[in-house]
């Protein structure tokens, strides 16, 4: 099933997060609220913005992922790669 | 090379403070995104997809041991060990965080660097030959214009928002190593028939989306009126360049749209107003500065031998890498030293912490304390006595550094691409992985000869595709990653945009097509043809054939 969640890089150092329940933000795609439809979508977005106000993270936007597999990943390339790191160069504390 | 003076330390001490208030007031929350991003961006500090990345300049590429090693230390404290060198001849690092940002700069202060003039729309850091101030065919050291031209226009008023970024290049040498004809301005040092020595002018080359060749503009400005004809130059493109569309906004597209002549007579035109009155750099301004770039003290008798003949016939990578990475210098008995930061399957450019300080001590120990970036992103040590080549090879090799490849097909130049980078298109830095790893072997590159393989990993072109023998364009096609193929680019003094060859590859083939490629020319040359001039005479036909026959 296609489904939308929010990400976002975190203000302070500008880490790939995903927006996760009670407004707070987490590291890992698993943590994501789901939406599944425009109206929960724009919901989403609306709650991202706040964390903006509150300097949280900088530029939210929605991104569509499957869970096909059982595990959330993300559709484009680009955001699979923001998922799971460069190849290269990757420690612990980065990867999923 | 150049120290600052109290004027440099108290600017750049300065600035490390405003930044650290702007920081904090971003933290606080006094300062929006918006209003905090052109402020980072004139501190090098980028926001790429997985965190911040700060770019730190090299001025013209020169460096020496202890900012090398303060890189390192910055590389360890606030960053994952490693740092990147770009095209640019500028380090990045590719995961800060924003508080300790100003730390960093004020670290890199204590050590005269910094990391402005990195972005922005403003007089980026200048181009010049890495091999300047060594080079055996050298007519004078470009070094000392591209500081003139640093100071000139450092934070200068009238050009800090241009409608866009740009870039100038000086060589000072015979060779152009400073890909002269694909900067915004081209500055190239001569002599003219009466012996005084100027610079041709040329304006107008750029990659990107649009890529151009430099048209030449002056045949001949005497050196010193440099300043009052960039300004002129400057000038005209500040009022006229475009500012509606940043795709057009660069001065190539003005040099094109009004034609090269036009715009020549118009800056002549300023020039000529200009220069009356302007007040050119004093004789004591400039005899100070070029002191900065005296000669480091060399030995007259360093020609003598001791062993090097005995150690090159005993040991063939030894003799490999003399061959590859051991340019003439212009001082008998000395070397000119180019330390390959592309190992075989590694990230082209990048360095961790443990080899900075090998190659710090290696420029002490060896080189006069001089160090270079290149933009072909790799380092050099420019002052090496011949008789210490074979010490300086073992610890190099001791420690990953003595790939004998410079110049060869895993020469690679790869920007970072999507692995790093947020306008990226697709993945550079694996496709440049895996033609290192199938062209690994050594004899097979020697082979193969002089060959410029070029990755970016979108049209904006930081990967310098557009002038590679071979270039490679990532993009992206429905979803996935294509890779478009030129041929027949080049940087050097008879520059060449490179041709389409056709349809683009996925990233499976690539590594394929590429080796279709090389086995087209091994086919086809005359003896001692090297690539680029195979690709000349020949023309796309063969190479297309092959390719889209096979794929
Ligand atoms: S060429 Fe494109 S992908 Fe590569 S560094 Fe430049 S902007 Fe990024």
């Amino acid at each position: 099933m296609k489904l939308e969640i929010v990400s976002a890089n975190r203000l302070t150092d500008g880490r790939v997060v995903y927006l996760s329940h009670g407004g707070r933000w987490s590291e890992k795609i698993v943590d994501g609220r789901t939406a599944r439809n425009d109206k929960e979508s724009a919901a989403l977005l609306t709650e991202a913005e706040a964390s903006v106000a509150k300097c949280l993270v900088i530029d939210p936007y929605l991104l569509t992922i499957s869970d096909e597999t059982g595990a959330f990943t993300a559709m484009r390339l680009r955001e699979r790669i923001r998922q799971f790191g460069p190849k290269v160069n990757q420690t612990l504390d980065q990867s999923v | 090379m150049y120290r600052y003076d109290e004027f440099d330390q108290t600017f750049v001490r300065q600035r490390v403070a405003q930044f650290r208030d702007q920081v904090a007031r971003r933290l606080s929350g006094d300062l929006s995104e918006e209003e905090f991003k052109p402020l980072r961006l004139m501190n090098g500090l980028y926001l790429q997809l997985h965190a911040y990345m700060l770019r730190v300049a090299i001025p013209y590429g020169t460096f020496c041991s202890r900012q090398m090693r303060q890189l390192a230390d910055i590389s360890r404290h606030y960053d994952r060990g490693y740092g990147h060198f770009t095209t640019r001849q500028n380090i990045q690092f590719n995961w800060v965080k924003l508080d300790e940002v100003p730390d960093i700069l004020a670290a890199l202060a204590e050590v005269e660097m910094h990391a402005i003039q990195t972005s922005g729309n403003c007089i980026r850091n200048v181009t010049a030959d890495p091999f300047a101030g060594a080079a055996a065919d050298e007519i004078e050291d470009a070094r000392i214009w591209c500081e003139i031209i640093r100071q000139w226009s450092t934070l200068h008023p009238e050009f800090s928002f241009l409608p866009r970024k740009f870039k100038i290049s000086v060589n000072g040498a015979i060779e152009d190593r400073a890909a002269l004809r694909v900067h915004d301005i081209g500055l190239q040092l001569k002599q003219n028939d009466t012996g005084e020595i100027g610079f041709e002018v040329m304006v107008g080359g750029g990659q990107g989306r649009t890529p151009m060749i430099a048209k030449s503009i002056r045949s001949f400005l005497p050196k010193e009126e440099l300043l009052s004809y960039l300004e002129s130059i400057l000038r005209v493109y500040n009022l006229l360049g475009r500012r509606d569309n940043k795709y057009k906004a660069r001065i190539k597209i003005l040099v094109h749209d009004l034609g090269a002549e036009t715009l020549a007579n118009m800056v002549e035109r300023e020039w000529q107003q200009l220069r009356e009155g302007y007040v050119n750099l004093p004789d004591s301004e400039l005899a100070r500065i070029a002191c900065y770039f005296a000669p480091p003290d060399l030995e007259d008798a360093a020609e003598t031998d001791n062993g090097l003949d005995r150690a090159r016939r005993a040991n063939g990578q030894f003799e490999s890498w003399l061959e590859h990475n051991v340019n003439a210098h212009k001082q008998p008995g000395y070397a000119i030293v180019t330390i390959s930061l592309k190992p075989e399957g590694g990230v082209p450019g990048d360095i961790d912490a443990d080899q900075m300080e090998v190659v710090a001590d290696l420029a002490q120990r060896f080189s006069h304390d001089e160090l270079r970036a290149t933009y072909q992103q790799n380092l050099v040590l420019p002052h090496v006595r011949k008789r210490d080549l074979h010490v300086v090879w073992r610890l190099l090799a001791a420690h990953g550094l003595s790939t004998a490849n410079h110049g060869l097909i895993s020469d690679i130049i790869a920007c970072p691409g999507m692995d790093y980078c947020s306008l990226a298109t697709a993945r550079s830095i694996p496709v440049a992985q895996s033609i290192s790893q199938r062209f690994n072997d050594l004899t097979r590159q020697k082979n193969i000869g002089d060959l410029r393989l070029n990755i970016s990993g979108c049209i904006n072109a930081c990967g310098h595709h557009h002038v590679g023998h071979i270039g490679i364009l990532g993009l992206e096609k429905n979803g996935a990653e294509n890779y478009q193929i030129t041929l027949g680019g080049r940087s050097d003094r008879s520059a060449a945009i490179g041709e389409i060859i056709g349809p683009a590859f996925s990233a499976e083939k690539i590594a394929d097509a590429v080796e279709t490629v090389i086995d087209t020319y091994l086919d086809l040359r005359q003896p001692g043809e090297r690539f680029v001039d195979a690709y000349a005479r020949l023309g796309r036909g063969p190479f297309k054939e092959r390719l889209y026959a096979t794929h």
